[in-house]
């Protein structure tokens, strides 16, 4: 059902030409190493975030491989636990840190301007900024790691554990200081990605018309700029404590260990919803799309998601509960981490409503929904179990929790992403996955998946706690665990099949048109891939379906500049057209400035004065970056 | 090794009843609603292939009057949930209010040390990785962590409660049938987090009376000169800097206290059955067992080692 | 759209991180087993500079790097330091009836190996032989340790604080005080 998109025409398709190669050179690919490096496209590096997440997935999937390895049978010596204790760190920290929020905002940084239908996303240079950061910042852990220094106190790194007495070295700084480069190139695309979908919107596209996943990442933004600097605060506490003897977790000096927990749980809850909400929003693209038909109460699914992420922060102590707080204090998460399922209930009844009310297509993103649903529901319902004082003192801290959040991460959020990418690979490639091998990938995975993790929950009922490099024989589970890792090989399969999947469409993919799903959003209204400045016109949304209402012509808005790099910003509301902004041009300060930041991160793990050195370079990438050009004016009446 | 149980479902203490309460109610709403899910899903999949044409954007009356019945069942049975957790806490707590037994568990890297608590110090004894209680007698156990944060579960009996160094929290238990009992650990402590078990035996009231008479007296005298010599052997190497064994000179307090090593069923909070072979292998070479655990390797002459685990062996 | 310089992004850390990954790091290295035999100390060890003739250096011992360079065995020896009761007669480092271990006076030597001796042979006026009561390796980390508390050894692997009252600046953050070996009586009585 893809529709031809075709653009209105002026009175000669010279003029049109010639608007497309001026665009073309004015936001043109940089050109060599130093042009490599000084990339500003939010698709290159959205692209280059992505294939960074995926690396660190791939990544942390062997970690967990090589753990189930270990778990397969009992009085296991395959690994020691100074190991297995790091390497369960590392996944963690690579899965959560590395992995599920950069992947997701990476996603947004690739797809919302497109979605907004804008030529660039606000402040480019800190977003090229934030994506070596966080490179900088995932390779300093990894050879951390493969230096003897990697975590070895898990992802949450309690203290007294990993405070200055128990954990000798250095090897928890390098997991502190990794949580300052992610959380500060987390926090850096937030502040990107929400002034992109406030104020870039194409006109006419006022909030009510707004995609659902253009909002899913408004509010994951938003969750990030709340949630990010409690964890930044927490690590810093650590950090200090660790170098220069500070008492902040030190209870006979007035501390208190309990402080980490709060700090960081306040941080970890929003953080797996900041993991969740992406995904959500990912489902509701997929299943209009592949419904036929816009998702059921749209306004009641904004709400949802709105509901979700404030929600979202009243809950962490649920994290807590074994901890031996007052118990009344308790019952108020309880009754705030039930509450929170009310809107994805609501949710994924109007995401079946919508399949009900429509015409399925079987495409593979269809299939990875289907299985969101299966197993997302399943995890958010031990969830709700999770959230009773009572039944949490059992199973907290056993194999029962990492059943259910690998439940809810994988199927809310891995599925979700895996459908996204069969969805979007078109666009951003040019190229279709193919099926065959796509609905190969999701049946070993969806298999692979539950084989793994379904019998967790019995050995976490069966008293298996978590963290544990071996077991005894007599405890009687070994079936169970033997039986997890075969399901995770299977899974392993999967996703090899995706890679295969990747590598061979690169190469050889039946290539794709602007809209070969016949999708509705603005995103399929130009080519696959983008050409640099993703439209020719600014594109007007005066519905929200926009191709599904204009199939033939798309209305447009001109006078941008073609000379230089022009943005339209519009008003907040209701997308008004406003201003004229200029959208900056490739540099190569944001590589230098987050070298000078890597600098100073690295030697402050080694001596308090790395902070006064570091800010050397640090100040001198800065003032390069923010000289001021001339000829560069702020901004003119549109 | 005796045959024991670890599990959260076999109920065996009053506590552990409540909760499996709730583990019922929790079950069985969630299941429902897990299928009621899935089966809206199979029937829209099936559905929509029949349908020919899409429904345009105002939808059937059906969806949204279903909507609402959904919002209304989801409201209702997390409410249901809400309440009954809530109920079942206080059930919980008030069946922790009534004393009998004190014990205090002071968890270490990576072992229990167990103080049978009385006003009396006379009557008062540690022991190490294993209690005994009578059973249906209520039992508070007062917890503190001088170390890192540990995690007191025994799950056949109630959850678990973490013991957080600068904080004294507590667990009420009351067993309701006799049987050994395994707990472990249930927060990451650091390498030997895996091997740091206890076991709890309850017992009649006469068992337990006797197992504490037992426990009460100073450590056996050694009977046969190999026990004896084993003796000699213990008090002048490196053992009592760390070890208590009452009734002698050995007084160290970091380790688990030996007087009745010999009457405990397991060894190294769990890592090993009790039994001589095993008390040797260990004393020889507690990191290969062990590793990372705070037990150093001794250097003893092999007939030292033999009279030592001779002595110990008799330390019933 | 595999551009050359993605793959050598890609691959070119990969050799990087396996190259180290062959170094490791000594100063995170963590060795649970020791066999006692080879742990055994320097006994012939010279506890003074004061040397007829001409003065021949302190061998230093194989395994110095070992103990000193050691994150794991420096803060194993602050751990053994409380639970052997060292701090009863030399407090965190201060002194009490036994001299402090802070400062640049060594009566016997202020080296490792020199330490080792003093604590594995026990010396005149109150110090304990532990020799045969505390095993040797525990004894090699607890003599690291006693360097660290003078600020002699490395910032990075220096143990923190403790999780309990401060007495004193952590060993990281101590000021370096190089071992003045001798009595005062050599130092002091005839210097002009």
């Amino acid at each position: 059902m893809a529709t031809e998109v075709t653009f209105p025409r002026d009175e000669t398709t010279r003029a049109e030409a010639a608007t497309h190669e001026w665009l073309s050179r004015t936001w043109a690919t940089p050109q060599g190493l130093i042009g490599w490096l000084s990339e500003v496209d939010h698709k290159i590096v959205g692209r280059r975030s992505l294939i960074t997440a995926v690396a660190f997935f791939a990544l942390g999937g062997l970690l967990a491989l090589t753990m189930r390895v270990q778990l397969a049978k009992p009085d296991n010596n395959l690994i020691g636990p100074d190991l297995y204790n790091q390497l369960f760190s590392m996944h963690g920290s690579t899965m959560m840190f590395l992995f599920a929020v950069p992947v997701m905002q990476a996603l947004g940084v690739y797809l919302v301007p497109l979605m907004v239908g804008t030529r660039a996303i606000a402040f480019p240079r800190l977003n090229a900024f934030a994506f070596w950061v966080y490179l900088f910042g995932g390779v300093m852990l990894y050879v951390a790691f493969a230096l003897n220094i990697g975590p070895d106190t898990g992802w949450f790194s309690y203290v007294p554990l990993s405070g200055p007495q128990y954990s000798s070295g250095k090897r928890v700084d390098f997991w502190a200081q990794m949580i300052t480069f992610t959380e500060l190139s987390s926090l850096a695309i937030a502040v990107s990605t929400i002034c992109t979908i406030f104020k870039q919107r194409a006109p006419g596209m006022s909030l009510q018309k707004m995609p659902l996943f253009v909002w899913a990442l408004l509010v994951t933004n938003f969750m990030v700029c709340f949630a990010m600097p409690a964890v930044m605060i927490a690590s810093t506490y650590l950090l200090l404590d660790r170098s220069i003897a500070t008492q902040f977790f030190n209870p006979a000096e007035g501390g208190d260990p309990l402080l980490w927990q709060h700090l960081f749980w306040f941080f970890g809850h929003p953080e797996v919803y900041i993991i969740f909400i992406p995904g959500l929003g990912i489902v509701s693209a997929i299943t209009a799309t592949f419904s036929g038909r816009p998702v059921v109460a749209y306004p009641l699914m904004v709400l949802s998601l709105l509901a979700t992420g404030f929600l979202a922060f009243g809950l962490w102590v649920h994290h807590m509960f074994a901890t031996g707080l007052p118990r009344l204090g308790d019952s108020f998460y309880t009754a705030a981490s039930a509450m929170i399922a009310l809107p994805s209930g609501i949710q994924i009844f109007c995401w079946i409503a919508t399949m009900w009310e429509g015409r399925i297509r079987f495409t593979t993103p269809m299939l990875f929904v289907i299985g969101f649903v299966v197993v997302f529901v399943l995890g958010g319902l031990t969830g709700v179990m999770l959230a009773s004082v009572p039944m949490d003192l059992q199973v907290h801290d056993t194999y029962f929790v990492v059943a259910h959040f690998h439940y809810v991460l994988i199927g809310g959020a891995v599925f979700p992403l895996l459908g996204g990418f069969y969805y979007w690979f078109p666009k951003m490639t040019g190229r279709l996955l193919s099926e065959r091998l796509g609905k190969w990938n999701f049946w070993l995975f969806f298999i692979g998946f539950n084989v793994t993790f379904f019998p967790m929950h019995i050995l976490g009922l069966e008293g298996m706690p978590r963290r544990v490099y071996t077991y005894s024989a007599q405890l009687g589970w070994g079936s169970m665990n033997l039986l997890a890792t075969t399901g995770a090989f299977v899974l392993a399969i999967g996703v090899l099949l995706f890679l295969v999947n990747v590598a061979r469409s690169l190469r050889s993919g039946q290539r794709a048109a602007a809209n070969p799903w016949g999708a509705s959003g603005l995103e399929w209204a130009t080519d696959s891939p983008p050409p640099n400045y993703n439209f020719a016109h600014i594109p007007v949304a005066e519905t929200s379906e926009p191709l599904w209402d204009h199939p033939h012509e798309l209305p447009v808005a001109h006078g941008l500049r073609l000379d230089r790099r022009e943005l339209l910003l519009t008003s907040v509301g209701e997308a008004s057209p406003d201003l004229r902004e200029p959208s900056a041009d490739p540099s190569i300060w944001p590589f230098l400035a987050a070298l000078a930041a890597t600098f100073l991160f690295i030697l402050s793990i080694f001596t308090p004065w790395g902070l006064y050195i570091g800010a050397v370079p640090v100040a001198i990438t800065l003032i390069g970056w923010f000289w001021p050009r001339p000829g560069e004016s702020i901004e003119r009446e549109g | 090794m005796t045959p024991f149980e670890h599990s959260v479902l076999d109920v065996a203490g009053v506590q552990n009843a409540y909760i499996h309460t709730m583990w019922t109610v929790l079950l069985g709403i969630c299941a429902l609603m897990y299928v009621l899910v899935l089966g809206f899903l199979l029937w829209a999949l099936l559905r929509a292939r029949r349908t020919p044409d899409p429904v345009r954007p105002a939808e059937s009356t059906g969806v949204e009057s279903a909507l609402y019945a959904w919002i209304g069942l989801v409201i209702v049975g997390l409410f249901g949930i809400t309440i009954t957790s809530y109920a079942v806490d206080r059930a919980i707590f008030a069946a922790g209010q009534k004393s009998g037994l004190a014990l205090e568990v002071t968890s270490q890297q990576w072992w229990w040390d167990i103080k049978y608590q009385n006003d009396d110090p006379s009557q008062s004894f540690h022991t190490a990785n294993e209690i005994h209680l009578p059973v249906n007698v209520p039992v508070t156990i007062s917890l503190r962590s001088p170390d890192v944060i540990h995690s007191f579960w025994v799950p056949n009996l109630h959850g678990k409660q973490d013991l957080i160094p600068g904080r004294d929290t507590d667990i009420h238990l009351r067993p309701t049938r006799t049987g050994v009992f395994r707990g472990q650990c249930a927060e990451f402590c650091g390498a030997q987090h895996a091997n740091m078990a206890v076991y709890v035996f309850v017992e009649s009231q006469q068992d337990f009376d006797r197992w504490r008479a037992g426990q009460l007296q100073a450590a056996t005298a050694p009977t046969g000169s190999t026990a004896a010599q084993g003796r000699d052997s213990f008090m002048t190497s490196a053992c009592p800097l760390c070890h208590t064994i009452r009734g002698t000179d050995a007084a160290g307090v970091t380790g688990p206290d030996l007087t009745h090593v010999a009457s405990r069923a397991s060894l190294a909070a769990g890592a090993l059955d009790y039994n001589r072979g095993n008390l040797a292998a260990w004393i020889a070479d507690p990191q290969g067992i062990k590793p990372g655990n705070h037990m150093p390797t001794v250097g003893l002459s092999p007939q030292d080692l033999q009279s030592i685990a001779a002595y110990l062996d008799g330390l019933k | 759209m595999c551009s050359r310089y993605l793959r050598i992004s890609l691959v070119g850390p990969l050799w990087i991180v396996t190259l180290l990954a062959l170094g490791g790091c000594q100063r995170e290295k963590r060795q649970f087993q020791s066999s006692p035999v080879t742990e055994s100390g320097p006994m012939q060890v010279r506890t003074t500079d004061l040397q007829a003739g001409q003065t021949t250096p302190l061998q230093p011992d194989a395994r110095r790097a070992l103990y000193e360079n050691n994150a794991y065995n420096l803060s194993e020896g602050k751990r053994l330091y409380q639970w052997f009761n060292c701090v009863g007669c030399h407090a965190h480092g201060g002194g009490d009836s036994g001299p402090p271990l802070i400062d640049s006076a060594w009566r016997y030597g202020g080296e490792i190996e020199q330490i080792y001796a003093t604590i594995q042979q026990g010396r005149p006026n109150g110090m304990p032989a532990f020799g045969g009561k505390i095993p040797e390796q525990q004894i090699w980390q607890i003599a690291g340790y006693v360097r660290s508390i003078s600020g002699n050894l490395s910032r990075s692997a220096s143990p923190g604080r403790n999780d309990e009252m401060q007495t004193s600046p952590p060993e990281q953050l101590m000021e370096k005080q190089p071992p003045v070996t001798s009595s005062p009586a050599a130092t002091e009585g005839t210097q002009k």
